[in-house]
C-alpha cells in the first residue's frame, strides 16, 4: 500500500509549551490509523496540523508527497471533535451548503439513508441529541466522498449505543477504500477500529505498531482482577504489588496457577475474580507510568 | 474564486437572516423609531418665529437698526450674501437682508419672508433710504429632509459593522469558521459571500424604510433614484469592508463590540448625520472626511436635496469605491478562520 499522508518532525509551540515536539509517521492508504493519548497529549494539535487547520511552527506535512493545498482539501474529509454550525440552518441546508463546496459531492439522499438522517433531515441544527448531531457531522465530513477521512475523537460525549453504532459506519466507510485518521482516549475503540496506533504523550509519539503486536512487543503476562472488597489493599499490595484502580485490584502475573494458590493460602475469595489478557489500557500506564485520563 | 461556493454560503446566511426575527425587526424598527422622535423632537417651538439672515459690514443706519429691534425675529450674522443666498431658497432663513446697500433677497413662495419683508419695509417707511428687493426661488428644505439621507446612511453603517463584525466574530468564537475552514472554501470567498448576502439585505430593509418614511414624513428628493442607489450601494460596500477588517481576526464578542463601537459613535455625530459640521473647528472637519458616513450623507443629501448628478458627487463616490477594494484586500489578507 502507498503512503498517503507524511508526517516528518512536526512541532507546535504556543508561548513556552511545546504541545507537538517532534512527531513523525506514515499512514498507508486504506488503512485506519489510531493517535492515543491522554488530554493534553498533542493529539488535537497534531492532527488539525495535519488537516492544514494549524501551521506548524516545524515540520512538514504531505498528502500524496506534496504539501497540503487544493487537491488535499478536495479529498479531505473532516469531523472535528466539536463543531459549531450556522444557526436557524436545518439539516438538509447544511447538507446542501457543503454540497457545494466540493466540486464531486456524494448524495443528499443517500447519506441521509446511509446515516439515519431522514428523520430530523428538516429540523433546525440547534435542536438535534448528541447522537444525531455527531451523525451529521460524520455524513458533512463524508458528503465530498472523502480518500481521507479525520476523526479527532468522534466518540466522545456519546452513549454506549451511539458509540457502537459509529463504530459500524466507520467501519463501513473504511470498507469503502477511505484511509482514516482517528485519535481517541478510548483504548477500546482504537482496539476496535485501527490497523495500526500511535500512543502520544507530552507531544511525542512513544510508541507505534499494529494493536496486537505492540501488546506482544510488550507483555508476556497476564491480569488477575479482583474485587477491592475482596482483598485488603496492605495484603494486596505487599503479597502482589497489586495497582488498585477503580473496584479492582489488578494483579500481573506470568503464571497464573501460583498466584491462584497463594490467593487461597491467603483465603481471599475467588467469587469475582477475573482473569484478562493485557490490553492498550495497560500499555499505555506500563509506558508512561500513569493511567489515561479521560 | 469559485462562485458556487460563494453562492452556497450566501443562501446559508440569508437564511440565517432572515429566520432571525428578532434581529430582522429590530433592523426595521430602530430608524424608523429615530426619525419619528427626531421628527417631533426638532418641530419648533420657541417664540421666534422668523430668522433673517444680516450683512452687515459697517454700522447700521437707523432704519435698519429700528428693523434689527424687532421682536420675535432672530437675526443671524453672516459675512457674505453669495455664500448664504441658497438658505433662502430653502427657506432655512425668510430674509436675507445687506445693510450697507440696502438689498434684501426673499423667497417668492415663502409666508414667512412675506411677512418679515413688510417688517422691513415699515421700519423702511420714514428713512431716506430705498431698499432693494431680490426675490428668489427654491422649496423650503425641512429639517426633516436635511436628516433623512443620514439617517438612512446612518442606518447602513450599524447593520454594515455590526451585521457583519459581530457576526463573524460570533462565527469564530463558536467554531463555524473553523469547519469552514476545513472546506475548500477561501477567505475572500467568504469574504465577498459576506459582503452579497449583507449588501442586499441592507439595500432591501433600507429600501422599506425607505418607502415607509416617504409615507409617513413626504420628504424631498430632488435627485434619480439611480444615483442615490449608487451612492448607498457603495456606501454599504465600504461600510461592509470596514465591519470585515475589524473581525478579521477578534474572536471575543466583547472586544469586537468595544471596537466596532469605537469606529461606529464618532461616524455617528462627526459625519455630520444630524447637525451640518459647518462653522466646527477646522481639524473637527478635517478629521470627518475620514469617516466613511460622511462621504455617504454628503453624497445622499446631494442627490436628494439639490438633484446632484453623477459628476458632482463622483470624489464622493470614488473615494467610496476605492477605499472599499483596499479594506477588502486588507481583511481577506489578516482573516484568521480560528
Amino acid at each position: 500500500m502507498s503512503i498517503i499522508l507524511q508526517v516528518s518532525e512536526l512541532v507546535k509551540r504556543f508561548g513556552s509549551l511545546t504541545a507537538v515536539d517532534g512527531v513523525n509517521f506514515e499512514i498507508r492508504e486504506g488503512s485506519c490509523f489510531g493517535l492515543l493519548g491522554p488530554n493534553g497529549a498533542g493529539k488535537t494539535t497534531t492532527i488539525e496540523m495535519m488537516e492544514g487547520i494549524k501551521q506548524p511552527d516545524g515540520g512538514t506535512v504531505r498528502y500524496r508527497g506534496e504539501p497540503l493545498g487544493e487537491e488535499f482539501r478536495n479529498e479531505a474529509g473532516i469531523m472535528f471533535q466539536t463543531t459549531a454550525l450556522q444557526e436557524f440552518i436545518t439539516v438538509c441546508e447544511v447538507m446542501r451548503q457543503f454540497s457545494r463546496f466540493y466540486p464531486h459531492s456524494a448524495s443528499i439522499d443517500d447519506l441521509a439513508d446511509r446515516y439515519a438522517l431522514h428523520e430530523f433531515l428538516d429540523q433546525d441544527t440547534r435542536k438535534l441529541s448528541g447522537g444525531q448531531k455527531q451523525r451529521l457531522l460524520l455524513a458533512m465530513a463524508l458528503i465530498n466522498q472523502p480518500k481521507i477521512l479525520f476523526l479527532d475523537e468522534p466518540t466522545t460525549g456519546l452513549d454506549p449505543q451511539s458509540r457502537r453504532n459509529l463504530w459500524n459506519q466507520v467501519q463501513q466507510v473504511r470498507e469503502q477504500g477511505a484511509t482514516i485518521l482517528l485519535t481517541t482516549h478510548y483504548m477500546e475503540e482504537a482496539y476496535e477500529l485501527c490497523d495500526e496506533i500511535a500512543i502520544m504523550d507530552h507531544g511525542r509519539i512513544i510508541a507505534q505498531d499494529a494493536p496486537d503486536a505492540l501488546l506482544a512487543a510488550h507483555f508476556d503476562d497476564v491480569v488477575v482482577q479482583i474485587h477491592v472488597d475482596d482483598i485488603p489493599r496492605d495484603i494486596g499490595e505487599r503479597e502482589f504489588q497489586a495497582i488498585y484502580r477503580n473496584d479492582s485490584a489488578h494483579i500481573v502475573t506470568g503464571d497464573v496457577n501460583k498466584t491462584i494458590e497463594r490467593l487461597l493460602d491467603l483465603d481471599i475469595p475467588l467469587d469475582r475474580l477475573r482473569i484478562r489478557a493485557r490490553d492498550l489500557e495497560d500499555l499505555f500506564l506500563e509506558l508512561t507510568g500513569k493511567e489515561l485520563r479521560a | 474564486m469559485k462562485w458556487n461556493r460563494v453562492y452556497a454560503l450566501f443562501v446559508a446566511r440569508n437564511l440565517e437572516f432572515m429566520r432571525d426575527r428578532s434581529a430582522l425587526a429590530w433592523n426595521l424598527l430602530l430608524p424608523i423609531l429615530i426619525v419619528v422622535v427626531f421628527a417631533y423632537a426638532f418641530t419648533e417651538d420657541n417664540p421666534e418665529k422668523f430668522k433673517v439672515g444680516l450683512v452687515a459690514s459697517a454700522d447700521l443706519n437707523s432704519a435698519a437698526e429700528e428693523f434689527r429691534a424687532t421682536r420675535y425675529i432672530k437675526f443671524i450674522d453672516f459675512e457674505q450674501v453669495d455664500a448664504n443666498l441658497y438658505k433662502v431658497e430653502r427657506h432655512q432663513v425668510d430674509l436675507l437682508f445687506d445693510a450697507a446697500s440696502n438689498r434684501y433677497w426673499v423667497n417668492r413662495t415663502s409666508p414667512n419672508g412675506y411677512i418679515v419683508e413688510k417688517l422691513l419695509i415699515a421700519a423702511y417707511a420714514n428713512s431716506s433710504d430705498t431698499l432693494h428687493k431680490t426675490l428668489v426661488e427654491g422649496d423650503e428644505v425641512r429639517y426633516i429632509d436635511w436628516v433623512i439621507p443620514g439617517v438612512i446612511g446612518m442606518n447602513i453603517m450599524w447593520g454594515a459593522l455590526f451585521g457583519i463584525g459581530y457576526v463573524i466574530v460570533r462565527y469564530r468564537k463558536f467554531g463555524v469558521l473553523k469547519r469552514l475552514s476545513a472546506t475548500p472554501v477561501t477567505a475572500m470567498e467568504f469574504l465577498c459571500a459576506q459582503i452579497l448576502s449583507r449588501l442586499w439585505l441592507l439595500l432591501l430593509v433600507n429600501a422599506v424604510i425607505y418607502v415607509g418614511m416617504d409615507l409617513f414624513l413626504d420628504f424631498r428628493m430632488y435627485g434619480s433614484y439611480f444615483n442615490l442607489s449608487l451612492v448607498f450601494v457603495l456606501g454599504s460596500i465600504n461600510l461592509i469592508c470596514c465591519g470585515l477588517v475589524v473581525a478579521a481576526r477578534i474572536s471575543s464578542e466583547e472586544v469586537a463590540n468595544g471596537v466596532l463601537n469605537l469606529f461606529s459613535w464618532p461616524m455617528m455625530f462627526l459625519s455630520g448625520v444630524w447637525f451640518s459640521l459647518e462653522g466646527a473647528h477646522p481639524l473637527m472637519q478635517k478629521f470627518a472626511l475620514l469617516l466613511p458616513l460622511t462621504h455617504v450623507t454628503a453624497a445622499a443629501r446631494a442627490v436628494m436635496i439639490d438633484g446632484a448628478g453623477l459628476v458632482d458627487i463622483a470624489d464622493h463616490l470614488l473615494l467610496l469605491g476605492l477605499s472599499s477594494l483596499i479594506l477588502l484586500w486588507i481583511g481577506a489578507r489578516i482573516f484568521r478562520w480560528e
